[in-house]
């Protein structure tokens, strides 16, 4: 079996910590990993801001690069439900446009390989205690991708419940989308904030420690907000918890 | 170029991507959602449906169904009540003569009808799941507009054979092109923050009376 | 606030104002919240609701791909049923022909049931400036046309007030309109219901003309049907004499059996019951019961130009349940006259830029208005892909493209003033496409971190205003892994494997 890890390029470029997680992570349960250089990004940001044609690239670059591979693992949800679900869409707009089947045969070709970290974990691996430890009360929240267009379901918390040490406790509120969003951030930016403050009183709320999430550009809008409003609980990738042990804490 | 023509010939503009030889039927439509969700005992499950949207729910054997609307109009302190042409004349025999009976007439207008207490009809048929009773103009239901301005409706459904399960059942058993009112409780609004009021234009009290042959 | 959506700003501007007014806020995720729960323990009742969902869909599908047949069908049926139809290409005509139809009559009053398409075409202000008056019945449209407001909500015109504001307007504004409201009117619903019963009741009973939309027309038989709660909608439908139904094209439903489906789909979708109170359903006209004159007004007002589109399409699917408003976030912060049409939310993102075109700048910022969270998709009762239509006209606006304007396949330009995301989308683009450049591009950032400011100058403020920024690692992911990892590297290499920690 050759697993390949797709860092993301906000991992890649702002938390290397993550991508350093998940290879610890899946060596510990004796998952050789590797780490094709060609990647880069899955041009979530382009397609969800309309350039489609400036996605291509990075979709033809995305199934060479992880040519060969049977199962492709990404730490985020929404950049694997960008592969699972936008994809096949780039595909069958440049077939309906008259430029044949390259893109979709790239995008099918990727698809049935590709995987969120907790549905690698739950589903390929079959595991649901990994045996980290991880002694702090977490709050989960499931990040609006994962939850809707994966429908990761209750993987992350099966994974979290097993954790020896971690209390998980419940967000009120839980599905309600943080307010990130990608370029929603900035371009709405009133509404964007009003949620994540919103989303940060509950997180708040619960007395946690941490706030776990699959997906760290949420988590950027998320741990942005709640330091900014000064709140003491602190960000932390899923990755990061199941790669704590008693002998390492991330 | 007419409305129609600029309609008709824009439409089949937009469609030039459906196959020329694609009839409607090529277009599948699964149909497997249920027929029935088999309510256990469909007249219960209605009578709990109506409740809950706060119709007044009675049950009575034919013998009794003259004493309860007589009790019903009593109750209400109605001193006149409008009638289809159809109405079973035996369902009015209990009532005192000094409620007044008004005759559904074609000529009565809009305020004729206001100034009436109450209403009581027949209906097609009634739908457990939702708690829906279903009117077609039939003789012992009348016009539309009998059931609409008084404020208070008596509508008695025999049962179990007026009553089916579900929407699917229902409409099979309606003919389309009689008037067909739908009725789910006295009217409502949920108009002020979404919060349920019952009781706005429609008769705001209705009472179900379900008579076991 | 006034009574017309033209001249609003763009989305996010509406939206900034909306979320500091702090009463809206409340009155708005009050309301929401309280619906969101109870549809979806109305859903949760039937087992079949997704099968029931998917058919909801095909069956719409099937007639939009045969819309043309269905229509001349529904035609028929209606013409035979002692109906008159009449076919308005925009919004003017239909206004044109509804007052012409109620000038026949010699009324200078309608009564009218709440309609989607009436108000998108802005019948009201035509009726009004041909000297007839239109009176909203239903207790929202009611609340809105006294407060000289505009709808903010699909089901609930009025949500945005709260019953405080609602019996302040009554208490002011009835006596303008018909009877006043009663003295010492109180604020608990019952009482504002009760209010606006007697303030209709006059208007209802000498009502002469009876405007209305539907919520599905069946081609088979002609049959038009209007689910309501408050009982208006049957007294415009059956007491006037002459009864004018304004109608948008895709309302229309093949086979009578089809209304099965609707039937479900609709009321727990929309008011969270089993069964609205009342539903009405006439065929043409009956002797002796209700109008002897009946009008269809089949409205195109940019339907056909959005059914041109196949992924666009999807939008005319809806059947107004307003679920999608009702578990927006984004709606239920800015509220619905940000999104600056009759049709707010979701699905307004994803209408209105289809029915009027992305040419005004508020247009080609509605299908921004969201965060593609997904939830209007899990709860649409027809699986109208919301994020996918929102993605799809995004790339309109910033791409330009083929697309028909009324009626007219043509090609538009990106929208203005979008040159320097456009740039920006292309460059990080091609560093993406080149991993040396971005891995370059992060070692600069890296050994410049120190000196990453808290707070970001230009577009960046926008971020910075409200959230940190994370620190940048000294170190990206990519070069961890070639400093701890490696063999020799080898970027066209298909992978390198893992020796160590």
């Amino acid at each position: 079996m050759r697993v390949a890890l797709f860092v993301t390029c906000v991992n890649d470029t702002l938390y290397p910590r993550t991508g350093r997680a998940v290879v610890s992570l899946l060596e510990r349960l004796g998952v050789e990993v590797e780490f094709p250089v060609e990647q880069s990004c899955c041009g979530q940001a382009q397609f969800n801001s309309g350039y489609r044609h400036e996605t291509e690239p990075l979709v033809r670059r995305f199934a060479r690069a992880f040519d060969g591979f049977d199962h492709i693992v990404a730490p985020s949800g929404s950049c694997a439900a960008m592969v699972r679900d936008n994809y096949p869409r780039i595909g069958a707009k440049a077939r309906a446009e008259g430029r044949g089947s390259e893109l979709a045969d790239a995008a099918a070709s990727v698809v049935p390989r590709t995987h969120e970290l907790t549905e690698f974990l739950v589903d390929v691996l079959g595991v649901t205690d990994v045996g980290a430890y991880y002694p702090h009360s977490v709050t989960y929240h499931p990040t609006c991708h994962g939850l809707r267009m994966l429908g990761l379901g209750d993987r992350p918390t099966r994974l979290l419940r097993a954790v020896k040490g971690l209390e998980l406790v419940d967000l009120p509120g839980a599905e309600e989308c943080c307010g990130f969003g990608g370029t929603f951030a900035v371009k709405n930016s009133a509404v964007s904030s009003a949620m994540g403050a919103d989303k940060a009183r509950h997180i708040t709320s619960t007395g946690a420690a941490a706030v776990c999430t699959v997906d760290n550009s949420c988590q950027m809008h998320i741990g942005g907000t709640l330091s900014r409003l000064g709140s003491p609980v602190r960000p932390v990738h899923i990755a990061e918890i199941l790669a704590s042990t008693e002998e390492e804490q991330w | 170029m007419s409305g129609r023509d600029v309609v008709l010939g824009r439409v089949r503009r937009a469609l030039a991507d459906v196959p020329r030889d694609e009839s409607p039927d090529d277009v599948p439509v699964a149909r497997d959602y249920a027929t029935t969700h088999s309510p256990a005992d469909a007249v219960e499950t209605l009578a709990e449906n109506l409740a809950d949207y706060r119709a007044l729910v009675h049950r009575a054997d034919a013998a009794a169904l003259p004493g309860l609307i007589a009790r019903l109009l009593a109750e209400r302190g109605s001193r006149s009540v409008v009638t289809p042409p159809g109405l079973p004349p035996e369902w009015l025999s209990g009532t005192p003569e000094d409620v007044r009976r008004v005759a559904d007439a074609a000529d009565a207008t809009p305020h004729d009808l206001d100034a009436v207490d109450s209403v009581v009809t027949g209906c097609a048929l009634a739908i457990a799941e939702t708690g829906t009773i279903v009117l077609d103009g039939g003789p012992d239901q009348g016009r539309r507009r009998i059931t609409l301005v008084p404020d208070h409706h008596i509508c008695v459904v025999r049962v179990p054979d007026q009553v089916v399960d579900s929407v699917p059942r229902a409409l099979p058993l309606l003919v389309p092109d009689r008037p067909l009112t739908w009725i789910s409780g006295p009217s409502a609004t949920s108009d002020i923050e979404l919060d349920r009021v019952e009781g706005v234009h429609g008769p705001r009290t209705l009472e179900v009376v379900l008579v076991r042959a | 606030m006034v009574g017309t959506y033209l001249g609003m700003p763009a989305f996010p501007e509406a939206a900034r104002d909306a979320v500091r007014d702090e009463r809206l806020r409340s009155n708005l995720t009050h309301a929401t919240h309280t619906i969101r729960d109870k549809r979806a323990k109305a859903v949760a009742e039937l087992p079949d609701w997704g099968r029931l969902r998917a058919a909801g869909a095909a069956i719409k599908d099937r007639t939009l791909r045969h819309l043309d047949h269905y229509l001349e069908r529904l035609e028929e049926s209606v013409t035979a049923a002692g109906g008159q139809v009449h076919w308005a290409a925009d919004a003017r005509e239909a206004n044109r022909i509804v007052t012409r139809l109620v000038r026949e009559t010699g009324e200078e009053e309608v009564v009218k049931v709440k309609s989607m398409a009436t108000q998108e075409i802005g019948l009201n202000a035509a009726l009004t400036a041909a000297g007839i008056r239109a009176n909203e019945t239903d207790l929202a449209e009611l609340i809105v046309q006294l407060g000289d407001d505009l709808p903010s909500h699909i089901l609930v015109p009025a949500i945005h007030r709260n019953r405080g504001e609602i019996r302040d307007i009554f208490a002011e504004r009835m006596a303008d309109w018909g009877r006043p409201a009663p003295e010492g009117l109180t604020d608990s619903p019952r009482d504002l219901a009760e209010a606006a019963r007697l303030h209709l009741r006059q208007k209802f009973l000498n009502a002469k003309v009876g405007v209305s939309g539907a919520n599905f027309m069946v081609a088979e038989t002609g049959t038009m049907v209007v689910v309501e709660s408050e009982g208006n909608g049957r007294m415009c439908l059956t007491l006037p004499e002459t009864l004018i139904s304004v109608v948008g094209i895709e309302k229309v439903v093949p086979t009578w059996r089809d209304l099965e489906v609707f039937l479900q789909l609709l009321p727990r979708s929309s008011t969270a019951e089993r069964m609205n109170p009342y539903t009405s359903m006439w065929t043409g006209t009956t002797e002796g019961d209700g109008p002897r004159t009946f009008h269809l007004v089949l409205l195109d007002n940019g339907r056909t130009d959005t059914l041109a589109d196949t992924v666009g399409r999807q939008a005319l699917r809806c059947i107004r349940c307003s679920a999608c408003l009702n578990v927006c976030p984004v709606y239920e912060r800015a509220g619905g006259h940000a999104y600056g049409s009759a049709y707010p939310g979701p699905i307004g993102a994803i209408l209105t830029p289809q029915l009027r075109g992305v040419a005004s700048e508020l247009d080609a910022s509605l299908p921004y208005a969201s965060s593609l969270c997904g939830a209007c998709y899990e709860v649409c009762p027809v699986a109208i892909d919301i994020p996918e239509a929102l993605v799809h006209l995004r790339e309109r606006v910033v791409e330009g493209g083929e697309v028909t304007v009324r009626g007219t396949r043509t090609t538009v330009r990106p929208a203005r003033g979008h040159a320097a995301e456009r740039a920006a989308m292309r460059a990080s683009r091609w560093a993406l496409d080149h991993p040396g450049v971005l891995r370059a591009g992060q070692r600069v950032a890296g050994r410049a971190r120190r000196l990453a400011p808290r707070r970001l100058p230009g577009p960046g403020r926008a971020w910075t205003d409200t959230r940190d920024i994370p620190a940048l690692p000294a170190e990206s992911f990519r070069d961890w892994w070639r400093r701890t990892r490696e063999k020799p590297t080898r970027e066209s290499g298909n992978g390198t494997k893992g020796a160590g920690r």
